[in-house]
């Protein structure tokens, strides 16, 4: 369903989470009518799940809903969108996270990092497409699925890996873990394990951004923020009250929406009353975008546009990439929830299968060129593993610091020394 | 960049929409992120407490939910004098701090406040009545009430030691622990509903390091188990009689 026929159809059609309308795509719904709003067992959320893609799917055009956004042509006029270099620079951030994902879900297996790990697999071009557009001052702000955001970001395999380690030579110095991923350097400001949390923290980032530029006078601050996000946070308070304050204070921050259809075992479909979550951003005032977040390259072209438009000051977008995790949600979901012709469907569009075929279609680069970096990738995570093996562990009075802005965390004591060096202070409170 | 942030909740009622921001997100930036980040020393202001007529939202007390947030400090003044000296403290502290003003005073309290700048310091206790009988531990408004029943127990003989804790949180147990050596009771008051109150923190501590020493336990003279009451609003508050009849009861345990 596309906006305008969406629009006239909302008085007409009786509300059904299976609606029959005539402008779905391609074969007619195999699921029975359900007897309830509720979808029950497992086994009608398959059938309905697999019919419902076609609906969702858009046949590779990006749909602007706002005339603000230019309109964009079908997949067919690709061709000379990328140098040589880009292309290179694309195939090995994608082939970097990837090998990273999966060297972490060996790792962990093997028990070398522990807690909730969230693996990438599969989204590889959100990331690529919209990072690799950015500069070293601009910010990320990203989810509990945020390796390959820190990896494309710039901050070192090792040191993500490290992190997941534990040890003190992580991004955060150990203290955070896989939800956690910061770098100042490379502004990264993190990591959030709860949804929603960081669209508030982002949309500060843009706002201090343009306090620069406009009340401190740094004309050239054009830094923009972008906050990704998943299709469950789409319904969460904070994520509607950021886009109202973005879009009313124009502020250079763009929204990606990562819309894997899952959100952990809730299907979007399930729990959203309009699934089609780009069509929210024109509510607010900005610009709403769907794109095909399969295809790097697409991305790519979007996130052009939107980080355009944030730099000259013209405001927020709201950009809703259609991807899917091959993976279950984190490594302890044995993802047994979604339907196998669903995985298959998306396995066939794998980005990084899509882009190396582009790059030799189009003798942008050769075989030998791509396994190069396919080689030089492995040493670089292989590298980055013995480097966390062999770092230290925090020592345990790590613990206690900057829990304020003093870095023994309590406080000083009248006798000069830090409270927490104190034998007495092991007695565990919160001493003054 | 240098400019500090400082927050306006209009009532401290409704303070828990932003709850979730602030103990998930600004407490905890420095810690995890590896002091890389940290949320540049964001003062958060609201008014709490009653005010005779407030109500269930317009009159509550939430410092409790804050004081068990590790990495955000409370601060609570008394008075206007206090209140700038605490202020101008907490927004150049570097650490994000709640600062609750009890709104009572708002248009009541007449005092001299200085007009240049000054600070007061974080994390110390006032002992502003000295005694020998009992300590009195308060803050904010209630300190007012808790003058007057000190007031009135002298003239039954009874000599009380008044502290103000000034700041929750972190707060200052050394002054307090110093005070209830001396006195050997102690007596806790507050607006905020009795269970799980501050004053149960307060009180758990005190036993814990002065358990010897004690005559008598610890009382606390608190709020109702109730939402903030309207028109019992009388009923429910930690009155000036409701403490003289506690300090009576604790000294002659």
């Amino acid at each position: 369903m596309n906006s305008a026929s969406c629009a006239a159809k909302i008085s007409t059609q009786p509300f059904s989470l299976n609606p029959t309308s005539p402008t779905s795509h391609d074969r007619p719904l195999v699921s029975p009518k359900p007897t309830s709003l509720f979808l029950g067992s497992t086994r009608k959320l398959r059938l309905s799940s697999s019919s419902k893609l076609n609906l969702h799917r858009r046949s590779g055009t990006v749909v602007a809903v706002s005339d603000v956004v230019k309109q964009k042509k079908s997949k067919s006029t690709h061709s000379l969108l990328i140098t040589k270099e880009e292309g290179l620079e694309l195939y090995e951030d994608m082939i970097l996270g990837r090998a990273f994902e999966d060297m972490c879900a060996q790792m962990y297996y093997r028990g070398k990092m522990f807690g909730f790990v969230h693996l990438y697999n599969g989204q590889e071009a959100v990331s690529t497409g919209f990072i690799k557009l950015l500069k070293q001052q601009d910010s990320v702000v990203s989810t509990y699925r945020d390796h390959v955001h820190a990896l494309s970001k710039g901050v070192p395999a090792r040191a993500v890996m490290s992190e997941l380690f534990g040890k003190t030579t992580g991004c955060c110095r150990g203290q955070g873990g896989s939800m956690h991923m910061f770098s100042r350097e490379h502004n990264l400001l993190g990591g959030f394990a709860f949804i929603g949390e960081g669209i508030p923290v982002a949309t500060g980032a843009a706002f201090t951004s343009k306090y620069k530029r406009e009340v401190l006078k740094e004309a050239d601050c054009d830094h923009v923020t972008l906050a990704f996000f998943g299709d469950g946070t789409c319904n969460n308070g904070q994520f509607f009250e950021c886009l109202n304050m973005a879009a009313l204070w124009k502020l250079p921050i763009v929204f990606v929406v990562e819309n894997n259809l899952w959100a952990i075992g809730m299907s979007h479909l399930r729990a959203t009353s309009d699934p089609q979550i780009y069509k929210k951003g024109p509510a607010f005032g900005m610009p709403g975008i769907h794109v095909d977040g399969m295809d790097v390259l697409k991305v790519r072209e979007v996130a052009k546009d939107a980080i355009g438009r944030a730099r000259r000051g013209e405001g927020p977008t709201l950009v809703e990439c259609e991807t899917y995790r091959f993976r279950g949600h984190s490594l302890a979901d044995p993802d047994e929830l979604r339907d196998p012709a669903e995985k298959a469907h998306y396995a066939a569009r794998d980005p990084i299968t899509a882009l190396k075929k582009y790059l030799i279609e189009n003798s942008l680069a050769s075989e030998a060129d791509l396994k190069a970096i396919d080689k030089k990738i492995d040493e670089v995570v292989e590298d980055a593993v013995e480097f966390a093996d062999e770092s230290p562990v925090p020592s345990q009075s790590q613990l206690l610091e900057n829990v304020f802005a003093d870095p023994k965390g309590f406080g000083i004591g009248p006798d000069g020394r830090y409270r927490c060096e104190d034998p007495k202070f092991t007695e565990g409170t919160a001493h003054v | 960049m240098g400019n500090r942030a400082i927050a306006e909740i209009q009532f401290a009622d409704y303070i828990y929409p932003a709850f979730d921001q602030i103990v998930n997100e600004a407490a905890k930036f420095r810690y995890r992120s590896g002091n890389q980040f940290n949320c540049g020393g964001l003062t958060i202001r609201a008014p709490y407490g009653a005010v005779g007529h407030g109500g269930h939202y317009h009159s509550q007390s939430p410092e409790a939910f804050f004081c068990h947030v590790p990495g955000i400090k409370v601060v609570i003044p008394r008075s206007p004098r206090q209140a700038k000296g605490l202020l101008l403290s907490c927004i150049r502290d570097p650490n994000p701090v709640v600062f609750f003003e009890p709104k009572w005073l708002y248009r009541l309290a007449v005092e001299e406040v200085p007009e240049h700048d000054y600070m007061l310091p974080l994390s110390e206790a006032e002992v502003i009545r000295q005694g020998s009988d009992i300590t009195l531990v308060g803050w904010g408004a209630q300190l007012s009430v808790m003058e007057q029943a000190c007031n009135e127990a002298e003239k039954d003989g009874i000599s009380c030691e008044l502290i103000d804790l000034k700041t929750l949180l972190p707060w200052d147990k050394e002054t307090v622990e110093a005070s209830v050596r001396k006195t050997g009771r102690v007596l806790i008051s507050h607006e905020a509903p009795v269970t799980g109150g501050f004053g149960a923190e307060i009180s758990a501590s005190i036993v814990e390091r002065c358990f010897l020493r004690l005559e008598a336990p610890v009382a606390r003279v608190c709020g109702l188990d109730t939402p903030f009451p309207l028109v019992f609003e009388p009923f429910y508050m930690p009155t000036k009689n409701k403490i003289l009849d506690a300090i009576k009861a604790t000294v002659n345990y």
